[in-house]
């Protein structure tokens, strides 16, 4: 069974139905009766509603019915919420403006919902709903987060005064202040973080069918965590009580944090449903999914790293203002601050930081976790001005890293986060080794002969998984507490259902999850079914984002799998009166150690379930549940290395090598974590080199609708990476797992950009550094 | 979409008469047009598709004259031997239009009637002084092309084949916009007894166009290094926020040299 249990690269057994086309997601869903839905939306940025009249479209051919804001509001739907409280530094509640999922009598953002249209068929819906008249009173709009705050900005919510929704900081501001005064040498910098379009493969969709004999609906959608769904649309939307309230979030074709969310589509057709009593799907369209899918990123900071007379760093002030856009989304202030700031110490042992941030509403689409979710954002920030300080400071950036590690654990950081292990040398070392640091001079003098800029840059990222202990984040103010849960079934013959609170839509789960039971009983891979995405099926849970499916999700399962194990060493020992503590389980049997004494583990399933002969007072069958809340966050690290060439002639940036050293703590299946890693370096490139939302800042529209504007990277576009693993286990939880599905978007843009700027000698370049944006800095630097 | 009838025209007669109805529009690819149906920017009751009239197919060369008959897609012409035994810069060109899919379905007479400011074979047909023959006339490049999405055609106007002088010498180098792949900058040169025309796409603010900074150093010496210090001014350039017009001043020069160097082989 070594061949299937942890550590081995098994393939995945989902990709069977995937590559064969036979993968059942929201879209593939048909109810009898079904009927289908287009939303209308604003054309403005900025607007008041003074009409909506619906009377030409509900006459259109195969039209159900056409469903406002108004109606909506008079049946009790609720607004959307944001579930994590922040609070500002003077004490104050953020200031949530009301979200309601159709407007009602305005707009804020381009794509904003106004109306729906139920028909027979798509078309005729999106017929019909161009025959919506609605009447717009235009504004102003604002989609800069700093001009936004600038007196005299158009205001979008009367709750915001000055659109500000918290000044929140974080850390010693006096320590931080008095660090930089007494500095020798202080590097400063403006950091602008781009916003980025989400892009998952499959756009959001959903299927509300309310089932009038039963009262009851169920809703099939694009989601991360069903689970969360149903609790937010039956706690706060007043969709219907969760009891009569189920959620499938069948295949879901990737997500990056994109589809953790609630959003309006899923509310409204559940709602529509039960006004129209049909059965009623809505599929976006891809300009509708750029246009309203939670966005990501979208920072403005102001950095100051203080070193002292050896180079350490004493202190590190940070200033952000953070774009959440026209509306507050499920969990987006959790992002700019408790995912964020929190890691403002990196790798390093810094004795001060102060962070600030302010949260901004815009007329853009909402902004909200995306792939890394606030690490991203303070990798870049930190990294980008670590390698600035080493070039101004004179000294190596690997070293003047390296001198700054913390190299003792449990580590306290002044912004909340106790690191329990790690090794950051071994990565530094390891990346370096693999890229040939030393051998870059040559490379670089070699390329310049053929007319090349070449340049290599670093980047020593840390993150923060395995989200994470309940009672930690619900003092910062979650709503929710984040552990998971995990049922294993062991049936009568001995297959086995793991029922999970996870949920996959991409990760591999059904292959991961199986292998640790493969290994923890010795039965084959095939006899192991992972469940999850299912209200009905699967006991509450908390969903797959921020890298916990492994740390959190499978913890959930071991310990499940613990209760089983003990269950069934006692009918193991009653079976061969054995001494209980003589069972052991391997290679599918349970054995009495020391003598040729076993019972197959089908065979003892079947005693379990038969029950003829059974411990006295042991109740049958063998089916345990367990939640796993976690003690600590993990912390996985490493180092990344970029090396690019840049043609001098058109800007151009080629990517000739990178390098990723990760300790991601234990590993299930090296291929799928390589995978992870692949995608999310992709990813980082995207964000750092091509990716970058355009809204226009007169109208407020988006300019990036499509991808004739959107560049998203292409297999061209980055190179074959060269990628290794180290291992400090985490000792937080019983797998010493750390999580995997982030690190590479967040450890690769500054290491990018890093190497770019090294290569063209000026540090004057923002992301995404296009063509033309690199052609131009160095064009700049030469003039000097 | 709106709902839309599809009408398969046999002959260019047909064609005519089938286009001379209502709103009609001609299809002959649809790389540009079935997209902006798609996203209902476009909505013709009927499309014409002349891509089955066997008199729009097929390439000749006779000598250095070359006809490729409209309906000619870009694989074909990428593909053709007459062509690259004359004129290799242009097999080139239509090798790098779009990806597989869009060379196997797109046209070279569907991509001049559209006239699309990024599309490539406008800059060839420009510089090498191309005739686009329409049912109707014969109609020199220099006076085809309009503007953006503009030419001379007029209503009904079906163009039949594209024929050219092969030059001594031609090269087609691009830059593409890094979403959409169209030339953000392109520029063909030709080179035709000791004279050169250089004709630029994707960087214009009214379509294609020749450079006279770039023919004039060429004209003096056909070599990249003519073209070293040249600068072309950015005024009437396109900026969006892909490039600037100073970012494509400086491609047109660039990618001038580089098509250049591929003519010079």
């Amino acid at each position: 069974m070594g061949m299937e249990g942890v550590g081995a690269r098994v393939t995945r057994k989902e990709d069977k139905r995937f590559i064969t086309g036979l993968g059942r997601f929201v879209d593939d869903m048909v109810v009898p009766g079904m009927k289908h839905a287009v939303f209308v939306r604003s054309p403005h940025a900025h607007a008041g509603i003074t009409s909506v009249d619906v009377t030409r479209a509900e006459t259109m051919p195969g039209v159900i019915g056409v469903l406002t804001g108004r109606q909506l509001k008079a049946d009790g739907i609720g607004n959307l919420i944001c579930g994590w409280m922040i609070h500002s530094k003077d004490g104050t509640p953020m200031k949530m403006g009301a979200w309601s999922p159709l407007a009602v009598d305005r707009v804020r953002y381009v794509g904003d919902a106004v109306a729906v249209v139920v028909a027979d068929t798509r078309a005729q819906a999106r017929d019909a709903a161009e025959a919506v008249d609605i009447a717009y009173e235009e504004k102003d709009a604002v989609t800069s987060a700093v001009r936004a705050l600038e007196p005299g900005a158009p205001q979008l919510h009367p709750e915001a005064e000055n659109n500000l929704i918290f000044d929140w900081s974080l850390g010693d501001l006096a320590a931080t202040d008095a660090a930089i005064a007494r500095a020798a040498h202080v590097t400063r910098m403006h950091i602008v973080n781009n916003r980025l379009v989400p892009n998952a493969m499959e756009p959001r969709a959903a299927l509300g069918h309310y089932n009038r004999a039963e009262d009851h609906t169920t809703c099939w959608t694009t989601s991360q965590n069903p689970h969360v769904a149903r609790l937010v649309m039956s706690a706060f939307y007043n969709v219907a009580p969760e009891n009569k309230l189920r959620v499938i979030a069948p295949d879901v074709g990737g997500g990056f944090g994109s589809k953790i969310f609630i959003y309006p589509e899923e509310v409204v057709c559940c709602w529509a449903s039960k006004k129209t009593n049909v059965p009623v799907k809505w599929v976006a369209d891809r300009t509708e999914s750029f246009l309203t899918d939670a966005h990501g990123r979208d920072h403005v900071s102001e950095v100051e790293m203080a070193f002292d007379a050896d180079n350490r760093i004493i202190g590190l002030k940070v200033d952000t203002i953070a774009n959440f856009g026209a509306y507050m989304s499920l969990f987006s202030s959790s992002v700019p601050t408790y995912l964020y700031a929190t890691l403002l110490s990196g790798q390093y042992d810094i004795p001060a930081i102060h962070a600030n941030v302010r949260a901004v509403y815009t007329n853009t689409a909402p902004v909200d976790a995306y792939r890394g979710a606030g690490r991203p954002e303070a990798t870049y920030l930190l990294e980008r001005t670590m390698e600035t300080a080493a070039r101004e400071l004179g000294v190596s950036p690997a070293e003047l890293r390296r001198k700054n590690f913390i190299t003792e654990f449990p580590h306290q950081t002044p912004v909340i986060m106790n690191y329990d292990a790690g090794d950051y040398a071994v990565s530094l070392d390891a990346a370096m080794n693999a890229a040939d640091y030393q051998g870059f001079a040559a490379r670089k003098a070699e390329a310049a002969a053929r007319g090349k800029l070449r340049g290599i840059g670093m980047s020593s990222y840390i993150e923060a998984c395995g989200i994470a202990p309940s009672a930690a984040v619900g003092s910062l103010g979650a709503g929710v507490g984040l552990w998971e849960s995990a049922e294993v079934r062991v049936n009568a013959v001995g297959t086995i259902e793991v029922l999970t609170g996870s949920h996959s839509h991409g990760q591999g789960h059904e292959t991961t999850f199986a292998q640790l039971v493969t290994q923890r009983l010795g039965v084959p891979l095939d006899s192991v079914s992972i469940v999850h995405g299912d209200t009905d099926k699967v006991q509450m849970g908390m969903g797959t984002y921020g890298s916990r499916s492994g740390a959190v999700g499978m913890s959930a399962i071991s310990k499940a799998l613990d209760k089983v194990e003990a269950k069934a060493r006692k009918i193991a020992a009653h079976l061969m009166e054995a001494d209980e503590g003589d069972i052991v389980i391997e290679d599918g049997a349970l054995k009495v150690a020391g003598t040729d004494k076993s019972v197959p583990w089908f065979q003892l399933a079947l005693a379990a379930y038969t029950a003829h002969n059974l411990p006295a007072g042991m109740e049958p069958g063998l089916k345990e549940t367990a939640f796993y809340d976690p003690s600590n966050f993990t912390f996985p690290a490493g180092c990344y290395i970029c090396e690019v060439e840049i043609d001098p002639d058109t800007g151009h940036t080629a990517i000739v090598q990178f390098v990723a050293a990760d300790d991601f703590g234990n590993i299930i299946n090296p291929m799928i974590v390589e995978g992870q890693v692949h995608g999310g370096i992709a990813q980082g490139v995207g964000q750092a080199l091509l990716e970058g939302c355009h809204y226009d800042p007169a109208s407020g529209q988006l300019l990036t609708a499509s991808y004739m504007d959107y560049t998203m990277p292409r297999a061209g576009d980055v190179p074959s990476f060269q990628i290794s693993t180290s291992n400090t286990p985490c000792p937080g939880n019983p797998l010493g797992m750390k999580g995997c599905g982030e690190a590479g978007a967040i450890g690769s843009p500054p290491a990018v950009i890093n190497a770019i700027t090294d290569a063209i000698g000026s540090n004057d370049l923002s992301m995404p550094a296009t063509s033309e944006r690199v052609w131009a800095a160095l064009k700049a630097a030469t003039r000097h | 979409m709106y709902s839309v009838s599809y009408q398969r025209a046999g002959t260019i007669a047909e064609a005519a008469k089938l286009l001379e109805a209502g709103d009609a529009a001609a299809l002959s690819g649809g790389m540009t047009l079935i997209p902006a149906m798609k996203t209902r920017l476009s909505a013709p009751s009927t499309i014409v598709d002349l891509r089955h009239i066997p008199a729009l197919k097929g390439i000749r060369a006779t000598g250095r004259r070359v006809t490729i008959a409209a309906a000619t897609t870009h694989a074909e012409v990428a593909a053709s031997a007459e062509v690259k035994g004359v004129c290799p810069a242009l097999c080139h060109l239509a090798a790098h239009i779009g990806d597989p899919h869009v060379r196997h379905m797109g046209t070279i007479g569907g991509s001049v009637a559209n006239n699309d400011p990024a599309a490539d074979y406008p800059a060839a047909l420009l510089a090498m002084e191309a005739t686009i023959v329409t049912n109707k006339r014969d109609i020199a490049a220099d006076q085809f092309f309009k503007g953006l999405f503009e030419t001379a055609l007029e209503e009904g106007e079906i163009i039949t084949a594209v024929t050219f002088e092969a030059p001594d010498q031609a090269g087609y180098a691009k830059f593409p916009n890094p979403a959409s792949r169209y030339a953000m900058t392109g520029v063909f040169v030709a080179r035709r007894s000791g004279q050169v025309r250089a004709a630029v796409t994707g960087a214009g603010d009214d379509g294609v166009f020749r450079s006279a900074e770039v023919e004039t150093a060429l004209s003096r010496s056909f070599d990249p290094a003519a073209l070293q210090g040249v600068s072309v001014p950015a005024g009437n350039l396109m900026g969006d926020i892909h490039a600037s017009p100073e970012y494509r001043a400086n491609l047109i020069v660039v990618m001038a040299k580089r098509a250049v160097a591929q003519a010079n082989g």
